[in-house]
């Protein structure tokens, strides 16, 4: 009773009173988050996926022993590994991927460059928005190979072809995935960016992209997706001497030359390039910003 | 007791500079029955220095009143000044997540303007007033909810506003922390001489850190009354003046509340 009464403590003293409490409780409610040791990332991340392929193999194997199919329709996987070690030894293997991970590449990052400020205008004018994003979401839907014919008449039998095609395919994926991020965006962050004064093109880059980060990195991956998948069918419908061999023509010299195993070759490389560009650049990267955010959850 | 809680009048001298000045502030909102009033002649003033603490029931349209201050919304009429561009601090922390507490900081001292080389010893400024030195590095979910609010006012002060906006910046957390909170924000407005003003629906936290409690009436808000707390700092919830005026401010707000049942 009679404490509200008496003088204050003295502040020194009240202060590190404070300071103390605070530090107890600052320090009962932290988390320490360990990082996994190594030996449980091999057991759990690469051993699956290698029992999966591994079995694949087996079951191949099995069925090219029970000549289920000819050899001319299911060649052997010793067939298609002679296939790769005979390309490796002529030079070809690299120049194949080369010329198809290079264009694909190229093609996405103009797409990237494209695709980023659309979504940026699509999501955040309502006009632009009303004007052309359902086209844009119902272009997704349109397979690319359907550009190729087009394409083709346009611009002839060139590089810029292909590109216009990735980029057909891939830049709505893009914008698309921009403009759901946004979306998503919480309004209270946009509220907080504009009580700090980030506005405008400062509220742009400082708040929206970061904040629309988780949904554009899905819309890259879609997009990469799609780049790829475009340039394989443009590689296979439109073969020219002067176009170089990509994987896809790999796939469709394969076909011409009635050779199964180096059609199982072109996919299996097509397939592996797929995985790759996912598992080297687009993973990494969703894990580093979701774990950043803590929105990775470990279970 | 050293309680003064008696209504007090407008101060409007002319010679004092307002923190926060809104006159004939009125707000509606289109609704299902034509334009809905949500505040209605709202005239209130935050001297410089001041700690005020609106307080009402939902509907009150207290949250409605700070975007307005803040300059998030536009009034339907009237007129509000403010000394600068004030700071906002909502119920949740609202920190960046693709930043570091450091860098939430420093984002809004970038915003301010704040030359590159001074960002971070301000930012380590900051987060030493809010006793937080080692959490420039950390994540925002690596903060417990009390340090996250803490990082939050760094991140308010950064904007080196004169007004300081707070709406329920510590209702969600849990009571202990609250209090400590409660006594940080106390220790800090008096080191700053900050003007605050303070949106809650908790009493006895409205009575516990204001100089000033405003009462507002829901449905439309309106002004129903408003105590000076000359208790003398630093208070504590559990104080006997503490809870007489909590309790005197209590049944003012269940009157009004009331008010609403009987129609």
């Amino acid at each position: 009773m009679a404490s509200t009464d008496t003088p204050v403590d003295a502040p020194g003293k009240d202060g590190s009173d404070l300071a103390g409490l605070e530090a107890g409780l600052d320090a009962l409610d932290s988390v320490e988050v360990g990082r996994t040791p190594l030996r449980e990332t091999l057991l759990r991340k690469v051993l699956p996926p290698v029992t999966a392929v591994a079995l694949v193999l087996v079951v191949w194997q099995l069925l090219v022993w029970a000549k289920v199919a000819p050899d001319y329709k299911l060649p052997s996987p010793a067939a298609v590994w002679d296939e790769v070690e005979a390309s490796w030894l002529q030079g070809t293997l690299l120049d194949y991927i080369w010329t198809s991970v290079s264009r694909g590449l190229l093609g996405f990052l103009l797409a990237l460059a494209i695709g980023t400020p659309l979504g940026l205008l699509v999501a955040r004018i309502g006009f632009v928005r009303a004007a052309i994003g359902p086209i844009l979401s119902g272009l997704q839907s349109l397979p690319s190979v359907a550009w190729v014919p087009p394409a083709v008449i346009w611009l002839g039998l060139n590089d810029s072809m292909m590109y216009a095609v990735i980029l057909l395919g891939a830049v709505p994926s893009i914008a698309n995935g921009l403009v759901a991020g946004i979306d998503q965006i919480p309004p209270l962050f946009l509220r907080a960016g504009r009580t700090l004064g980030a506005t405008g093109l400062q509220g742009a880059r400082h708040i929206v992209m970061p904040a629309a980060l988780p949904g554009y990195l899905a819309g890259l991956k879609q997009g990469w997706a799609f780049s790829w998948r475009s340039l394989m069918a443009a590689e296979i419908i439109a073969s020219s001497p002067d176009l170089g061999v990509g994987l896809g023509q790999l796939l469709e010299n394969g076909r011409n030359n009635a050779s199964m195993s180096q059609v199982f070759l072109a996919i299996f490389l097509i397939l592996l390039v797929g995985i790759a560009i996912d598992l080297l650049i687009f993973s990494p990267l969703e894990r580093r910003v979701l774990r950043g955010r803590g929105l990775l959850v470990k279970n | 007791m050293a309680t003064v809680s008696a209504p007090v009048e407008e101060h409007a001298t002319a010679a004092v500079r307002h923190a926060a000045r809104i006159e004939h502030v009125s707000k509606s909102f289109p609704g299902p029955a034509g334009q809905q009033l949500v505040l209605d002649d709202i005239s209130l003033d935050v001297a410089p220095g001041e700690f005020v603490t609106l307080l009402g029931a939902s509907g009150c349209g207290k949250s409605t009143l700070l975007n307005l201050v803040a300059g998030l919304d536009r009034p339907s009429a009237g007129s509000i000044a403010t000394d600068g561009r004030p700071a906002l601090m909502f119920q949740e922390h609202a920190l960046f997540p693709w930043l570091t507490a450091g860098q939430n900081i420093e984002l809004a001292l970038k915003l301010r303007g704040v030359a590159k080389p001074q960002r971070r010893p301000e930012a380590e400024r900051l987060l030493e007033l809010v006793r937080l030195r080692d959490a420039h590095r950390k994540r925002v979910h690596e903060l417990s909810g009390g340090m996250r609010q803490r990082v939050a006012l760094a991140r308010a002060l950064a904007q080196d506003s004169r007004l300081l906006l707070m709406d329920e910046p510590f209702a969600a957390l849990d009571a202990i922390t609250r209090d400590v909170l409660h006594d940080e924000l106390t220790r800090i407005w008096r080191e700053t001489g900050l003007s605050v003003l303070f949106v809650t629906h908790n009493v006895r936290e409205a009575v516990r850190l204001a100089q000033r409690v405003v009462l507002l009436s829901s449905r439309p808000g309106r002004i129903a009354r408003q105590w000076t707390v000359g208790i003398p700092q630093p208070r504590r919830l559990e104080d006997t003046a503490v809870a007489e005026l909590s309790a005197e401010i209590t049944e003012e707000l269940r009157g009004e509340i009331r008010r609403h049942g009987q129609h």
